[in-house]
């Protein structure tokens, strides 16, 4: 495998950000069929198409995910990346890791494949792109028996479960998003490595309204931290602030001159219920008109915390636009006590209530938002066992065209027309 | 030992899921779990998170290309080693993270970074614009309508200056999704540069037979608009599918269900802008991106049409938007078409929804603006 021109690359190697195309270079030195993924891609370049046929099932045994099949269209040219797989590790909870775990997978990957990654892929996963199908065996081998670690989702099973950082380092979080992270992600293992469902399903657990981790945009499961009692406030700190001695928004915003810190047109004007004041120089908040968005949180980190009755919302069903149109998770259960004590008992039994529904009524490559959607949310509820509540919808039905039940109406929906014409001429 | 292809059952190990989390959690940050007080952001890339213990870890945040050889993780390692005790996490957004446990480490350890050329730009915090999440593109994918390292590469190196700084008026995200299948969800950005194909699928009638289930092809379209069909391979009848043109919205979802309907095509693919997404509750509920820029063409290598579109829409968000306020909080108190004004961005019907749930996207109201769209 010789080096190609690359000419337009090449462009990518200059300017500020971080290169690819230096590090795939550097990466060709060491395996040279790295020179054939940068011929191709120039080559793609050039016709401005994408030079990846599609598909081809190849996997390990026993597992129906994990791995994504890639061939060349042009193998005969670039033959390093005739076969070019995709590989996907499960990442530990919050993406940290320890130098040596990764020394010790980067030098399992050299050994197996092209050397060439993603930290991460858009799930969560570590990504290994460019493997030979034939090396995919003695990977999983050494990666499971050497490492511990194993493959992720793909397919229409559930994918690699995701969660921000968490109280790790996060003032904010109001569960565990990793230990829940990491205990569904082991629990459901069957789930993530064989694919039984209509189509693909995520969970992701955001530690706090901020939703790090975009779950309420992108899982049909979205765990969404929150607090049911009162905003912590500490009036010192908010004196603090008005006196203009401690940064706004944590400082986020120093690098513009915005003027003095103004509480009212910052804090208190921007709050989306109007429940917040000033009294006798101390900040006051109705807590039981709050929806904890979290701006004041974020704009006065040192003044302001979370209540500390802390759980999460659970929302359902979000999805990308494909197919019916993007879906926003709609909101289930409003608060739900997160605890790994009772090994997350109350969670795991929501998600499986949708599974048995689901994996019942959805249709092929059916997303359960879609699904949700299909047989309205007033069926959902009641298959979920749910009561109907406010908080569930936007706003109320703007139409009449209520499904009445014939058990809800007086008398049945059994009646004669002959008597009804005794009293009815036509 | 290692693999045995003769015996691929024997000593199998499956199931074992990832790594428990706390064995890569630096001590630092074990010993302060759910003990953390506040943060604060003490310049450009650099965090500081107070616990209650009086614990303080100082974050340096680096911006990463995503895709990355094992060249760049091993250096990645090297630093984390020589400064941060052979700890380092990732954040959502692909950005690097060093902790260190004191504040008299940060400064060896950003001036280490700064000795290794432009791998390692320090950045991506607060109210700037922090490090595009995307897709794979033209370097893995099959589907793409575009490329996504690349692009990205060139709109980064573009808006640079506000990755290593914070003078935008809220966090700004972008993200680069290669297709409509939108692997790396673009629907709730800032900024969304999207790939998009504009010509329908072709029909590769030799192939058809042996790669599609066909009843799975005519239903994978949302509009209906593929139909069984018959036609003639080499003198013998065969059942294929056929495309109603003006019925499709090229979606791809066809070719991702039939490897014998390609659709891409140099012409015919490019990206969208979508703007005025966003994921988190603060103030106003999440919001979905939306299309204003149906298409530009695809330029390799530095695709300079998406990247000067993407520049001027930062540049007059910056320039108007109140503190605080997202892209699509200002395009929303500003009134969209005061939006495409300021953008100086040319309005198109193809900006006006006609798929599902369209109408909740029209104006119902007698409030508008007198902008230079009327005539």
């Amino acid at each position: 495998m010789a080096k190609h021109e690359t000419p337009m690359l090449d462009q990518l190697e200059s300017g500020p950000w971080p290169s690819f195309v230096s590090d795939l270079k550097a990466m060709a030195k060491i395996k040279p069929e790295v020179y054939d993924i940068l011929g191709q891609l120039e080559l793609s370049y050039e016709d401005r198409i994408t030079h990846w046929k599609h598909g081809g099932i190849v996997g390990v045994f026993g597992y129906g995910g994990g791995i994504v099949g890639r061939y060349s269209d042009v193998p005969e040219r670039f033959p390093g990346v005739e076969h070019f797989h995709t590989l996907r590790v499960a990442q530990p909870a919050s993406k940290y890791y320890s130098t040596e775990n990764l020394r010790k997978l980067a030098d399992l990957w050299q050994k197996h494949g092209s050397g060439v990654t993603n930290f991460h892929g858009s799930t969560g996963d570590i990504i290994l792109l460019g493997a030979r199908t034939e090396a995919l065996e003695p990977f999983f081998w050494d990666l499971t028996h050497e490492m511990g670690q194993d493959l992720g989702g793909s397919g229409s099973n559930l994918r690699t479960p995701a969660c921000c950082l968490g109280q790790s380092r996060c003032e904010w979080a109001c569960y565990d998003t990793q230990e829940t992270c990491y205990h569904l992600t082991l629990h459901y293992q069957d789930e993530i490595h064989r694919p039984a469902f209509p189509y693909k399903f995520k969970f992701k657990f955001s530690g706090c309204p901020n939703d790090c981790v975009a779950a309420i945009a992108r899982s049909d499961v979205s765990v969404i931290g929150t607090w049911r009692d009162e905003i912590r406030i500490d009036q010192a700190a908010v004196k603090e602030y008005i006196a203009g001695n401690y940064p706004s928004n944590g400082g986020a915003h120093s690098g513009r001159d915005w003027g003095k810190f103004d509480i009212k047109k910052e804090v208190i004007d921007l709050c989306p219920t109007e429940c917040m004041w000033m009294e006798g120089g101390e900040l006051k908040i109705d807590d039981t008109e709050c929806t904890r968005c979290m701006h004041c949180i974020n704009v006065m980190p040192r003044a302001l915390r979370p209540g500390a009755d802390q759980g999460a919302t659970i929302l359902v069903g979000a999805k990308a636009p494909i197919l019916e149109g993007a879906q926003m998770s709609t909101l289930m259960i409003p608060f739900m006590k997160i605890e790994k004590e009772n090994e997350f008992e109350e969670l795991i039994e929501f998600i499986e209530k949708i599974w048995d529904w689901w994996m019942e009524v959805g249709k092929n490559r059916e997303r359960v938002g879609e699904s949700m959607q299909r047989v309205g949310l007033p069926t959902f509820i009641k298959i979920m066992g749910l009561d109907p509540i406010p908080q569930m919808i936007r706003i109320p039905r703007e139409n009449p065209y209520v499904f009445w039940g014939e058990e809800e109406v007086p008398g049945g929906f059994d009646r004669d027309i002959d008597e009804f014409r005794a009293r009815h001429a036509a | 030992m290692g693999y045995n292809p003769e015996k691929p059952m024997e000593g199998r190990l499956t199931d074992l899921g990832p790594p428990h989390y706390e064995q890569f959690m630096p001590p630092i940050i074990k010993e302060n779990k759910g003990k953390w007080l506040w943060h604060e952001i003490l310049q450009p890339g650099v965090l500081m998170h107070k616990s209650e213990t009086g614990d303080e870890v100082y974050t340096v945040r680096v911006g990463s290309p995503r895709l990355m050889t094992l060249v760049h993780v091993r250096e990645i390692c090297d630093i984390a080693d020589a400064h941060c005790g052979g700890y380092l996490r990732f954040t959502t957004r692909n950005n690097i993270e060093f902790m260190v446990d004191s504040k008299d480490k940060v400064q060896p350890l950003l001036d280490d970074l700064a000795s290794r050329g432009s791998k390692f730009p320090v950045g991506g915090t607060g109210a700037g614009i922090t490090n595009i999440v995307h897709t794979q593109g033209w370097i893995h994918c099959h589907t793409p309508a575009t490329d996504a390292s690349g692009p990205v590469k060139a709109v980064m190196d573009d808006l640079f200056e506000y990755f290593t700084s914070m003078k935008m008026p809220a966090q700004v995200r972008i993200a680069l999704a290669c297709c409509l299948n939108m692997c790396g969800a673009v629907h709730a950005s800032d900024i969304a540069i999207l790939g998009i194909h504009r010509k329908p699928p072709m029909i590769d009638n030799k192939r058809i037979t042996g790669v599609c289930e066909l009843p799975l092809a005519v239903a994978s379209c949302p509009l209906g608009a593929v139909k069984p069909a018959k036609t003639e391979v080499d003198g013998q009848e065969i059942k294929t599918v056929k495309v109603t043109v003006e019925r499709c919205m090229f979606c791809g979802n066809c070719y991702t269900m039939c490897p014998a309907m390609p659709l891409a095509d140099p012409e015919g693919d490019g990206i969208a802008i979508l703007v005025g997404g966003k994921i988190s509750n603060a103030r106003s509920a999440p919001k979905f991106s939306k299309l204003v820029i149906p298409f530009l063409p695809n330029t390799p290598p530095r695709w300079p049409e998406t990247v000067g579109a993407i520049r001027k829409i930062v540049e007059a968000y910056a320039k108007d938007a109140r503190k605080y306020e997202r892209v699509g909080e200002w395009a929303e108190r500003i009134g969209w078409e005061r939006f495409f004004e300021k953008c100086d961005i040319p309005f198109t019907e193809k900006s006006i929804d006609d798929y599902r749930l369209a109408y909740n996207t029209w104006r119902t109201t007698t409030q508008f603006k007198f902008t230079s769209h009327i005539k």
